[in-house]
C-alpha cells in the first residue's frame, strides 16, 4: 500500500525491536504518517486541511468529554447545568466556548477540505472511495452537530429540534410515526434530549472510525497533488515526515491562532442570543435559524414554496435538501474529464468560481429571514447548484479542451522554481 | 439438497430470525414511553371561559388553543364561502357536536411550527380576527382557517369530545 521506494521501518533500539515483533504499532504509524509514507513533493497549503480537521475532531472530543462531566441530560436541569458549567465550574467557560467555536472551526476546515477536493479533482479515480467516505464523515458531522446544538436546551435548541425533526414529518404516510419515534414523544422533550446526548457522545467516535477508513483508502493510491499528475518515481515524492509534518505543523499554528482569537475575543459571535433563554414550548423565537454551517442547505430547504403536482412544497424542500448532499456521492461519475486539477481546465475553473459564489449566496439566504427577495434568490441559487453538478460538469467534461499537462510532478516543480535557480532544482525539497 | 446445505440454511435462517427479534425492541424503545403516552390526552374545563375569551393549554407537549367564540365571530366564519379557501373547511366541520362556539385547535402554525398569537389577552389577532403568526405573517380567521401568508393548512383541530356540557377530553 505504498510506493516501492518508501523507507523501511528498522528499529535500532532492542526495546523497539521487541515491541515491533509483538505489536507492530510503531511500524504502522511510521508507514502511515512517518518517513515510511512517500507524498508528492508539490502539495500546497490546501493539503493542510485534512490534518486540521483531524485536530478539530480531537479538540471536540476532549472538550466534549469534559463538558459531559458537568452536564445533566434531563430537561429539568440541562439548561442550568450548562449555565453552571459557564459560571461555576473551573475553566468551564473555556471548555464550552472551545466546544461551541470548535464545531464552527471543524466545519470551516472541512468545507475548505471539500472544496480543495472539488477544485483539484481529488474525487476522481482511483480515489473515489476516499471521496465517498469523506461524504459519510460529513453527514455524520452534520448529525452530531445538530444533536449537540439541542443539548443546552435553550430556545434555539428546542425550536431547532422541532423544525429539523419536523422535516421527517413531511414524508407522506410514514413521516409522522418516524418523527414521533425520533423524538420519543409528540414534541421535543426529556426523551429526545436524553437520546440526543447519548448519540452526540457516540457519533464522534464513529467519525473517528470512518476517518481511519478514509485515510486507509487514501494511502492505497497515495495523496493527489496540485497538478493532478500521478507520481511516477522517487523523484516525485518526499517522505511525509519531516516534510509534511513540518508543513502541517505550520498550518496548525495558523489554525490555532485563528481559533484562539475567536475563542477569547468573540466567543458568541457565531451563536444566537436566543439560546441563552431556556426552552419554552409555548413561545417561538421570532427568527429560527440553524447554525451558519447549515445555512446553504437550509436555503435549499426553504427555496420550495409551491406544490408540484401532488408533491407538497414542504416535502420538495426536504427532498432537495437531502439530494443536495446525496448528489455529491455521484460526483466521481458525473465529472468524466480525465484531467484532475482545475489549474489545467480553463472552463471548469470559471464554473468552479461560480459554484463558490453560488454556495456563498445560498449560505447568506439561509441565514436571512424567509421573505423576499431572499426566497427568490435562494430559488435561483439552488437551481444553479443542482445544474452545476448534473448539467454543467458533465457537459464541460465532454467539450472542454484542457491545457497541456506537465510530464511529471518534478517537471512542473522545476518549471516553476528550477529555471531561476539551478541549485534549488538539484535539491528541490530542502 | 445435501444434508449439510440444509443444516447451513436452517442455522443461518434461525439466527436471522433471532437477530430480527432482537432488533425489534432495540428500535421500539425509541417510541414514546408509557409516561409520555399517559399525557396523550388532556381534559379541559370550559366553565370559566367567557365568550370572546381563549385559553392556552398544552396537549401532547404542544400548545393547545381553546376559544369560546362570540356570536359575531361565528357569523363572520359562516359568512365565508368555504370553497374559496386555501384549505376548505366550514366552522361546522371544525367543531364538535354542533357546539360551534367551542373552537379547539393546536397552537402550532402549519407553516414552520411557530406558536401563533391571539389566544392571550390583547395579543395581535391579525386582519381576519383569529390568530396571527409573528414568524412569517400567516393570518388565521375566527375559525382558525388560513387566510393569508405562507401557511398551507388551517390550524389543526385535534380529536376531542365533550365529556359534559362544560368539559372536553382532547386526544
Amino acid at each position: 500500500m505504498s510506493f516501492p521506494w518508501a523507507e523501511h521501518y528498522a528499529p535500532k533500539h532492542p526495546l523497539m525491536q521487541w515491541v515491533d515483533e509483538k505489536l507492530p504499532l510503531p511500524r504502522l504509524v511510521y508507514n502511515a504518517i512517518g518517513a515510511g509514507y512517500p507524498v508528492p513533493r508539490n502539495l500546497n497549503y490546501f493539503w493542510n486541511f485534512g490534518v486540521l480537521a483531524g485536530v478539530a475532531l480531537v479538540i471536540q472530543i476532549v472538550t466534549g468529554v469534559i463538558m459531559a462531566m458537568h452536564y445533566g441530560a434531563n430537561d429539568l436541569v440541562a439548561f442550568s447545568t450548562v449555565e453552571q458549567t459557564m459560571r461555576d465550574v473551573n475553566a468551564g467557560w473555556l471548555m464550552r466556548y472551545a466546544h461551541a467555536n470548535g464545531a464552527s472551526f471543524f466545519f470551516i476546515v472541512v468545507y475548505l477540505h471539500i472544496f480543495r477536493g472539488l477544485f483539484f479533482g481529488s474525487y476522481k479515480a482511483p480515489r473515489e472511495m476516499v471521496w465517498l467516505l469523506g461524504l459519510v464523515i460529513f453527514l455524520l458531522m452534520m448529525a452530531t452537530a445538530f444533536m449537540g446544538y439541542v443539548l443546552p436546551w435553550g430556545q434555539m435548541s428546542y425550536w431547532g429540534a422541532k423544525v429539523i425533526t419536523g422535516l421527517f414529518g413531511a414524508i407522506p404516510v410514514v413521516g409522522e410515526p418516524i418523527q414521533t419515534w425520533l423524538l420519543g414523544g409528540f414534541a421535543p422533550g426529556n426523551a429526545s434530549l436524553n437520546r440526543f446526548f447519548s448519540l452526540h457522545f457516540l457519533l464522534p467516535f464513529v467519525i473517528a472510525g470512518v476517518i481511519i477508513l478514509h485515510i486507509w483508502a487514501l494511502h492505497i493510491p497515495g495523496s493527489s497533488n496540485p497538478t493532478g499528475v500521478e507520481v511516477q518515481g522517487p523523484q516525485d515524492t518526499v517522505p511525509f515526515h519531516p516534510y509534511y509534518t513540518a508543513k502541517d505543523g505550520f498550518g496548525l499554528g495558523v489554525f490555532l491562532i485563528c481559533f484562539a482569537t475567536m475563542l477569547f475575543f468573540a466567543p458568541n459571535f457565531l451563536g444566537h442570543p436566543d439560546n441563552y433563554i431556556e426552552a419554552n414550548p409555548l413561545s417561538t423565537p421570532a427568527h429560527i435559524v440553524p447554525e451558519w454551517y447549515f445555512w446553504p442547505f437550509y436555503a435549499i430547504l426553504r427555496a420550495f414554496t409551491v406544490d408540484f403536482f401532488f408533491v407538497p412544497a414542504k416535502l420538495l424542500g426536504v427532498l432537495a435538501m437531502f439530494a443536495s448532499i446525496l448528489l455529491l456521492f455521484f460526483l466521481p461519475w458525473l465529472d468524466t474529464s480525465p484531467v484532475r486539477s482545475g489549474h489545467y481546465r480553463p472552463v471548469f475553473k470559471k464554473f468552479f468560481i461560480i459554484l463558490l459564489i453560488d454556495v456563498a449566496i445560498l449560505g447568506y439566504c439561509g441565514g436571512a429571514p424567509a421573505e423576499e427577495p431572499y426566497v427568490m434568490i435562494s430559488q435561483i441559487a439552488a437551481a444553479y447548484y443542482f445544474a452545476h453538478f448534473l448539467i454543467v460538469l458533465p457537459l464541460i467534461s465532454r467539450f472542454e479542451k484542457p491545457l497541456p499537462l506537465p510530464g511529471s510532478i518534478t517537471e512542473s516543480v522545476l518549471a516553476k522554481y528550477g529555471k531561476a535557480d539551478g541549485e534549488i532544482a538539484a535539491v528541490p525539497a530542502e | 439438497m445435501r444434508r449439510r446445505d440444509f443444516i447451513n440454511i436452517a442455522a443461518v435462517g434461525f439466527a436471522g430470525v433471532g437477530a430480527v427479534a432482537v432488533v425489534v425492541p432495540l428500535i421500539d424503545q425509541m417510541n414514546p414511553s408509557a409516561d409520555v403516552l399517559a399525557l396523550a390526552s388532556t381534559e379541559v374545563d370550559l366553565s370559566a371561559i367567557q365568550p370572546g375569551q381563549a385559553i392556552k393549554t398544552t396537549f401532547r407537549a404542544q400548545p393547545l388553543f381553546v376559544r369560546h367564540l362570540t356570536d359575531k365571530e361565528i357569523a363572520e366564519a359562516d359568512k365565508v364561502d368555504a370553497s374559496t379557501l386555501r384549505d376548505p373547511q366550514t366552522l361546522e366541520e371544525r367543531t364538535v357536536g354542533g357546539k360551534k362556539q367551542w373552537l379547539v385547535t393546536m397552537g402550532v402554525c402549519t407553516h414552520l411550527g411557530c406558536v401563533p398569537l391571539g389566544a392571550g389577552e390583547g395579543e395581535n389577532r391579525g386582519e381576519y380576527g383569529g390568530y396571527f403568526c409573528p414568524c412569517h405573517g400567516s393570518s388565521y380567521d375566527t375559525a382558525a382557517r388560513i387566510r393569508k401568508g405562507p401557511a398551507p393548512k388551517n390550524l389543526e383541530v385535534p380529536k376531542f369530545s365533550f365529556t359534559s356540557d362544560t368539559a372536553i377530553l382532547v386526544g
